[in-house]
């Protein structure tokens, strides 16, 4: 069980999967640097988290609900939850974009269903993910291997944070389109002395 | 790439600067004189009788634009600034390398690479430019001691030993300084560096640049989260901004030096656009001081490939590089720092 001051936020745990060191340099050393991409994500969100909360045949639509899990340790905002007649929670996430091969955001929205069961005591078995590129919604079932993947995270997560440690960059295709290529500066070769070396030739 | 953001600088007297929605709001006498989007901008430098509405200065903190208030000759008075950024465990290994000699010295001796061969390379890059109008054998000659003053620079070497060899090193630099000026050779004769205050036209200029200089480099450190107070070959002292000249260092001799000695050269500032007091005191009177920000600015678009991270930029955005490659050092990413070397 974690404290509450002891809570990351759940999109950590989406950063830990695109890359370690991306999540260590925005949650270890808070550098945040805006790029296209998150802000273009950041607008899309703002829409949807304005739309307040209404009723719709039944179901109760709400917008920007927080959440939090003191087991896994992350809080955070679900964009959209929708809760059925008889309360069941169902979570649904929007996303720029269009869906990954990876299963980050399978993850976070697992996340959120987590921190749903433990916030109203209900299972909340199933979620979806809306894609804005594609406008596809892809429905999300939270089975036994997903929470564990996703409790995994969280935990690798934590372990990270409290470390206080950035792990190395790892170039790879990844830091083409990651927000924090300017400050991680992946290409820095690590050893300084040769080029300290090379200052006086010619 | 982090986008390459100006500087504002604001010297005319009695000047108000208020904001206006989203932008910065320049009113001279009653009258609006200028109107920039705050998003664009890095920095705001006022001189003098310069005065700005706490709105204004709420506003650019929350967007991480630093207000700088400098006399009207250029001597650093106040900053305002946001919350600090960054984050608190980079500044707490700032301070553990700062306390052990062996890793200062390990800093002190990076930072010294970087001034040295800095100077020497724009002492060879005149000789060769202006071979026939210099003393060209003069400027090798330093280069060459120099040089031998930097493959000195061996790893392990304490500070006080590190120090010698930058004084060595200096002297050497600053002996032929003179022999850079290609015209107006008389007016701007250069003896030795004077600051407090400047007794010749070439210190008074070579004060103001670096003082511009040392607001960007201040600037650039804050915003990667380290202080710019606590320094490694510059130690603290109340008030001084130590790691910030120590970055300075490599910088001076290539965005400083270089351009006060092609404003000389070029005829840019004339020897009229000075003022010599009774006591010798020198200054600049306002349209030279304009044209050297001008020049300043200009300088820092210049694009060129950092020889380390192997990329282009602007000039201007090379400290802020600087910094993080510092923070990298400290984070453990770098066994050294990289200095930026010129060439
Ligand atoms: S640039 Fe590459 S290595 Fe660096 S944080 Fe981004 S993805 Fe990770």
């Amino acid at each position: 069980m974690y404290s509450e001051d002891g809570l990351l936020p759940l999109s950590a745990l989406q950063h830990l999967l695109f890359c370690p060191r991306q999540c260590a340099l925005i949650h270890v050393e808070r550098q945040w640097e805006e790029n296209r991409f998150t802000a273009e994500g950041r607008v899309a969100h703002e829409k949807v988290h304005e739309a307040g909360s209404e009723t719709r045949g039944g179901r109760r639509i709400v917008s920007g609900l927080p959440l939090r899990s003191l087991r896994l340790g992350l809080s955070g905002q679900a964009d959209v939850v929708e809760f059925e007649a008889d309360g069941a929670p169902f979570p649904v996430e929007h996303k720029r974009g269009r869906a990954k091969e990876e299963d980050w955001d399978r993850v976070q929205l697992c996340a959120q269903a987590l921190c749903l069961e433990e916030m109203t005591g209900r299972t909340v078995e199933r979620g979806a993910l809306f894609y804005g590129k594609t406008r596809r919604r892809e429905d999300v079932v939270f089975d036994a291997d997903l929470r564990r993947r996703t409790e995994e995270t969280a935990a690798r997560l934590h372990e990270l944070v409290e470390s206080g440690r950035t792990p190395p960059p790892e170039p790879s295709g990844r830091c083409r389109n990651c927000s924090l290529a300017s400050v991680c500066l992946p290409g820095a070769r690590r050893s300084v002395e040769p080029y300290l070396r090379k200052a006086f030739d010619e | 790439m982090k986008h390459y953001l100006n500087t504002l600088y604001v010297t005319t007297q009695g000047a108000y600067l208020a904001k206006d929605g989203e932008c910065v709001l320049v009113r001279v006498e009653g009258e609006d004189r200028l109107r920039l989007p705050i998003h664009g901008l890095g920095g705001i430098v006022c001189f003098g009788q310069v005065s700005c509405s706490p709105f204004l200065l709420g506003h650019c903190a929350e967007n991480g634009v630093g207000v700088s208030f400098l006399t009207e000759r250029g001597r650093f008075l106040a900053r305002v600034q946001g919350p600090v950024s960054g984050n608190v465990l980079l500044r707490r290994e700032q301070y553990r390398r700062a306390d052990d000699p062996a890793a200062s010295a390990a800093a002190a001796r990076c930072l010294l690479t970087g001034k040295i061969a800095n100077c020497r390379a724009v002492l060879l890059r005149t000789a060769r430019d202006h071979e026939d109008k210099v003393n060209a054998g003069a400027l090798r000659g330093a280069a060459e001691r120099l040089a031998d003053c930097g493959r000195r620079l061996d790893p392990g070497l304490p500070l006080d030993v590190l120090r010698g060899i930058e004084g060595e090193a200096g002297n050497a630099y600053f002996e032929v300084f003179d022999h850079l000026l290609t015209n107006q050779k008389e007016e701007f004769r250069f003896s030795v560096r004077s600051r407090r205050p400047p007794l010749d036209r070439i210190n008074c200029l070579l004060s103001f640049l670096y003082a511009l200089l040392a607001h960007d480099v201040r600037s650039a450190l804050e915003s990667v989260g380290l202080d710019p107070a606590v320094g490694f070959l510059h130690r603290d002292r109340p008030g001084r901004p130590g790691l910030a000249l120590d970055l300075m260092e490599e910088f001076r001799p290539v965005l400083a030096d270089r351009l006060a000695l092609s404003l000389v050269n070029l005829g840019q500032v004339q020897a009229r656009g000075f003022r010599v007091e009774e006591n010798g005191a020198v200054r600049m009177d306002d349209d030279t001081r304009k044209a050297v920000l001008v020049a300043y600015q200009k300088r820092k678009q210049e694009e060129m490939r950092h020889p380390f991270l192997d990329e282009k930029a602007p000039l201007g955005l090379m400290p802020y590089l600087q910094a993080l490659l510092f923070a990298r050092w400290l984070r453990g990413d770098l066994d050294g720092y990289p200095p930026f070397l010129w060439r």
